[in-house]
């Protein structure tokens, strides 16, 4: 019998029994030892994020503070911390600014450092702040539209146009 | 540019003839970036997309050197055939491939760069190069970063650096990546050790393409794990100060294997060579795994054939670039009989 990954013979015959159908597998050294591996770690999707908070919120973290963390939600964007939690990935850069205290302890334990020390854009980063503005102004927009509230939305849209306009303005000064 | 034309050729990356390019296959720099106007992907609309997307197209498109030598190709529209192809090429990212919505890719015509849009960040930059070159990658890339920001606006924290999707990118978003050959670490089932010397000082090892993917062929790649706190030179010269020790963990290897058991050996090496050049069906993983032995014993003269064409071979047999050159799709059974006729072929013309 042939290896169910490639042309070499199986030597292994493994039976799994996790699911309701056992499931047969026929595999030669290499597959059988690849499967066996990956069997005993799953891999997750980020596991240095998934690990850091798990660390991070084991230390004497009570239960409904964690359901109260959980529920925060970042004003520009509107991801909660449950879901940044659960995804691994934060929705906007204001995340890093409104969930400091709690991802600062989390970028520690992945990186080992809190302070950037590289490459800076050359442009300067003041107006960084004022930027994000338009990240909430273009999802309230959004939002007025799909509850057909034009007037609002209209008057968002102004905003937004004379928002972006004056940073053009900023820029270009420079 | 047409992605036809593309797969006739071998990239950057596999053209075999930089420094150390027995063992070290290519240096791989990319750097992640987001504008600061709109949220990460997690959280953009399509319409947010769109904006990032077009922003990122004439940012690219205003760089004058690169006129006639850069095409930005619609990734929403690709056929999944020319997606898979971009990311055997190493191109665009299986993230990129899979994702939805609106993303791109631009692509320089020498594969020595490609700017991927509206993946895991806004903007994702890699540079490639043949064999261990990681400074030239990053003189290269910090200029495109330069050149990209000169139309847009980073998003970028006084003390966290460049702000990106996931805490683990956050500071200089670089990921420094060198892909080894290393045949003989596996065969003395040393490289699981060696790996785990390399974890404790904060690298990490991946298969030849990329995030969860298996060492295929015994090629892996080696990069740095932490972004913040270091500058990007310090992060490049982190990772190309360990290669030189891998170089010769293989090397010892190697010479172990010649000097210890040469008969078997050289057995390996010409039975894979023999089932390379005769078989009539054959798997895509089979081929990268004899193909492995054939490059080992091309570099330890224990067979006459050339890296560049074996670095070809590796590439040309992958299932996208198979059906590209055969000029349309295949299944599994009938790629398996084309790569075998192609390889057939291939060695048959090196012989004359």
């Amino acid at each position: 019998m042939k290896c169910q990954h490639c042309e070499r013979p199986a030597t292994f015959h493994i039976t799994e029994l996790t699911d309701e159908v056992p499931d047969e597998l026929h595999l030669c050294e290499e597959h059988a030892r690849v499967y066996l591996i990956q069997a005993e770690t799953p891999e997750l999707e980020s596991p240095s994020i998934a690990g850091a908070l798990a660390q991070h919120l084991k230390i004497g973290q009570a239960a409904e503070e964690l359901a109260r963390l959980d529920q925060q939600a970042c004003p520009i964007c509107g991801i909660t911390f449950y879901e940044f939690r659960h995804a691994g990935r934060l929705g906007c850069p204001h995340d890093y600014v409104c969930f400091e205290d709690k991802i600062e302890p989390i970028i520690m334990s992945i990186q080992n450092a809190t302070q950037h020390v590289g490459k800076r854009p050359k442009s300067g980063m003041d107006g960084t702040d004022r930027r994000t503005e338009l990240i909430r102004l273009r999802r309230d927009m959004e939002a007025a539209v799909g509850r057909e509230d034009y007037e609002l939305a209209s008057t968002l849209r102004d905003e937004i146009q004379n928002l972006s306009a004056s940073m053009e303005a900023d820029n270009s000064s420079e | 540019m047409h992605l036809n034309e593309l797969a006739e050729g071998g990239g950057e990356w596999l053209r075999g003839t930089g420094p150390e390019s027995d063992i070290v296959i290519s240096s791989r720099i990319r750097i992640a970036r987001n504008l600061s106007d709109f949220p990460f992907i997690r959280k953009a609309s399509d319409a947010d997309k769109k904006q990032i997307e077009s922003a990122v197209e004439q940012a690219v498109k205003s760089v004058t050197q690169w006129k006639n030598r850069v095409s930005y190709v619609n990734v929403n529209d690709l056929a999944d055939l020319d997606r898979q192809f971009l990311i055997e090429r190493q191109l665009i990212s299986r993230e990129l491939a899979e994702c939805n919505g609106v993303r791109s890719v631009a692509i320089d015509h020498d594969e020595k760069f490609s700017v991927m849009v509206n993946e895991e960040d806004h903007i994702r930059i890699q540079v490639m190069q043949s064999g261990l070159d990681l400074f030239e990658a990053w003189k290269q890339i910090d200029w495109i970063d330069d050149c990209i920001e000169e139309h847009v606006q980073y998003a970028f924290h006084k003390s966290l650096g460049y702000l990106t999707a996931c805490p683990t990118n956050v500071g200089t978003g670089l990921r420094v990546s060198v892909m080894l050959h290393l045949p003989a670490l596996v065969m003395t089932r040393e490289v699981d050790k060696v790996f785990r010397s390399l974890h404790k000082i904060n690298l990490a090892v991946r298969g030849l393409y990329g995030e969860g993917s298996e060492a295929m062929g015994d090629f892996y790649q080696i990069s740095n794990q932490i972004t913040l706190g270091k500058s990007e030179l310090d992060l490049v010269q982190q990772v190309n100060d360990v290669i030189p020790v891998m170089i010769e963990y293989e090397q010892k290897a190697r010479d172990f294997l010649a000097r210890e058991s040469q008969q078997e050996l050289k057995d390996r090496v010409s039975r894979a060579y023999g089932i390379l050049s005769t078989a009539q069906t054959i798997s895509s993983e089979e081929t990268m795994h004899l193909l492995s032995s054939v490059r080992m014993g091309v570099n330890m003269g224990l067979i006459d054939l050339d890296i560049p064409t074996l670095n070809r071979l590796f590439i040309h047999t992958q299932p996208a670039h198979l059906q590209k050159m055969h000029g349309a799709a295949l299944d599994i059974a009938d790629r398996n009989i084309q790569r075998a006729s192609y390889l057939q072929q291939e060695l048959r013309n090196y012989k004359n």
